[in-house]
């Protein structure tokens, strides 16, 4: 497996560790329901079998956060942003 | 057939003509008592303590390729009840007591072997959380020893000892550890859990389950709809996508580990022993192979294939632990997908839908916990509460904070 980073280009996946699912926003703390978002947010998980949305960091490269758009299947990288350009979308 | 001295006997002289399929290979009937589906060790335990202690005998195992092709034929064979906290042990010591009758009790050789597991250490602060384990396991009643550096080096004199990086300090010696064959407890579920009229039934895919007012009421599979008044999911691995059909999210990822296994050798290592400076552990099957693993890939897969970094990172640990297996060729290397769960520890737990259980998240430790897993999942579905010992493992304890996480690492299940 191979992933493509924006600043270095396509680099072997030795370079990079994941952190996992890339998740939504964090949820807001205060208001009714905060302990079910929290849970959601940080224990549940889709754990798809096809395209998954995860963070990876470039470690031996350029330090960046990256988003990687992955079929778990497969192991195909379809698609690599800057996280933190990727926020929100 | 029982199996016996005499029925070997008796074969040997007639040519071996006379051995019967071990279990039958079922076809589904319309309606079950309680469906189990997957057919691993977890799935084929839980129907033969269904039927044998609990007296569910109208149960169907059902399976989606053929049984024990999954993890449980995939795994590194080790078996140990050398847990630290109060919830995992006396669950894991329950296993090990079964393992230590079941050839009797299943009247099959599920070559379970205690030889020993040793966990290295390398450093003051390591030895001090092995002391506090084997503590914990003392008071617990496991059986538990701390080595020091010379006894480490009477057992094992070709351990690298002398490297100034990761020095062998001693070792924490479960003696009742060890392996068992994992086929062979596969089939002797299988066979087990046959005799006493549970189905069997194989290439049978669940797609999809039954809901009637609110409760699960049975499963679409590839064979047809099968109803049940229970349905029990023992998928590892595919936890997450048999919860989805039910609209439940788990706390739980899908990850490949890895095993390799070299080429045969004469007897060399006599337990199983784990690096403590490195993610590698390596034991030797009768067949004389070394077989050994270490770490996660480290990303979310249903590939059920392993990367090449990861290849070379478990053989540079082995290099580092044992150089001289430096010599030897690798035979073969495979993956296999597991449930991760958030907290490094397992669910027995009935799912927040009614007529729905789950048995899940036994990350890369599940099949030491076979038989306690099966015996314990039986429990739940015929009494409608957790084992005793088995308490801990349940659903809600993400969000009642009642987490199970022996290394203290957080939601992180590429890193547990
Ligand atoms: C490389 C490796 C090494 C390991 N080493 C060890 C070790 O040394 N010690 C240890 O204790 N544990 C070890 N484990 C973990 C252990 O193998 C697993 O935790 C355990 O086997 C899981 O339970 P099981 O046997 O029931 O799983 P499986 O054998 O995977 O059974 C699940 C079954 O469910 C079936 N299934 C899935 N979805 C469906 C569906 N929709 N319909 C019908 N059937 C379905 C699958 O086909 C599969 O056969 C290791 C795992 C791996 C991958
Ligand atoms: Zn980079």
């Amino acid at each position: 497996m191979r992933i493509a980073c924006p600043f270095c280009g396509e680099r072997d996946l030795s370079e990079f560790t994941c952190l996992g699912d890339a998740g939504g926003p964090r949820p807001a703390p205060e208001g009714e329901g905060a302990v079910a978002r929290f849970l959601e947010a940080v224990y549940l998980r889709d754990n798809p079998a096809g395209v998954h949305r995860e963070l990876w960091y470039h470690a031996s490269g350029c330090g960046s956060w990256l988003r990687v758009t992955r079929d778990t299947r497969t192991h195909e990288v379809l698609a690599v942003r800057f996280a933190r350009e990727a926020r929100g979308t | 057939m029982r199996y016996s001295l005499w029925t070997l006997l008796r074969e040997a002289c007639s040519g071996h003509r006379g051995w019967k399929p071990a279990w039958r290979d079922a076809s589904p009937k319309s309606a079950y008592e309680v469906i189990v589906i997957g057919g691993g060790g977890h799935g084929l335990a839980t129907a033969y303590y269904l039927a044998k202690v609990y007296g569910v005998r109208e149960v169907a195992v059902l399976e989606k390729g053929g049984i024990g092709l999954g993890n449980a034929g995939r795994n590194t064979t080790i078996i140990r009840s050398n847990y630290l906290l109060p919830g995992n042990n006396p669950f894991y010591e329950f296993s090990m007591r079964l393992w230590e009758g079941l050839e009797r009790d299943l009247n099959y050789n599920a070559m379970v072997s205690q030889r020993g597991v040793l966990n290295l250490f390398h450093s003051d602060a390591q030895r001090d959380a092995y002391v506090r384990r084997g503590n914990a396991m003392r008071l617990h009643g496991v059986d538990a020893e701390l080595l020091d550096r010379e006894a480490v080096r009477r057992m094992l004199p070709f351990l690298e000892f002398e490297t100034a990086r990761f020095p062998i300090q001693g070792g924490l010696l479960q003696c009742r550890g060890g392996t068992a064959r994992h086929d062979a407890v596969v089939w002797g579920y299988a066979r087990a859990a046959s005799g006493l009229g549970v189905d069997i039934v194989q290439n049978c895919e669940v797609t999809d389950l039954v809901r009637e007012g609110g409760r699960i009421v049975g499963v679409n599979t590839s064979r047809g709809e099968i109803r049940a008044r229970k349905v029990a999911v023992a998928v590892a691995g595919h936890s997450s996508r048999v919860a989805a059909m039910a609209g439940l999210r788990l706390p739980i990822e899908t990850h490949v580990l890895q095993a390799f296994v070299s080429e045969a050798v004469k007897p060399l290592i006599p337990c199983v022993v784990t690096f403590g400076a490195g993610h590698f552990y390596v034991s030797q099957s009768d067949k004389g192979g070394l077989v050994f693993g270490g770490d996660l890939d480290g990303y979310n897969s249903y590939a059920q294939r392993g990367n090449l970094p990861m290849v070379e990172e478990v053989c540079a640990s082995g290099m580092a632990l044992m150089p001289m297996i430096g010599r030897l060729r690798l035979l073969r290397s495979w993956g296999g997908m597991m449930d991760m769960s958030m907290d490094g520890s397992p669910i027995i737990d009935r799912a927040p839908l009614e007529g729905l259980y789950l048995n899940a998240g036994w990350c890369y430790g599940g099949f030491k916990a076979t038989p306690a897993s099966g015996y314990c999942f039986a429990h739940l579905l015929a009494r409608e509460e957790s084992h005793e010992v088995a308490r801990a493992f349940r659903l809600d304890r993400f969000a009642t904070g009642h987490l199970l996480d022996e290394k203290g690492q957080g939601p992180h299940p590429n890193l547990h």
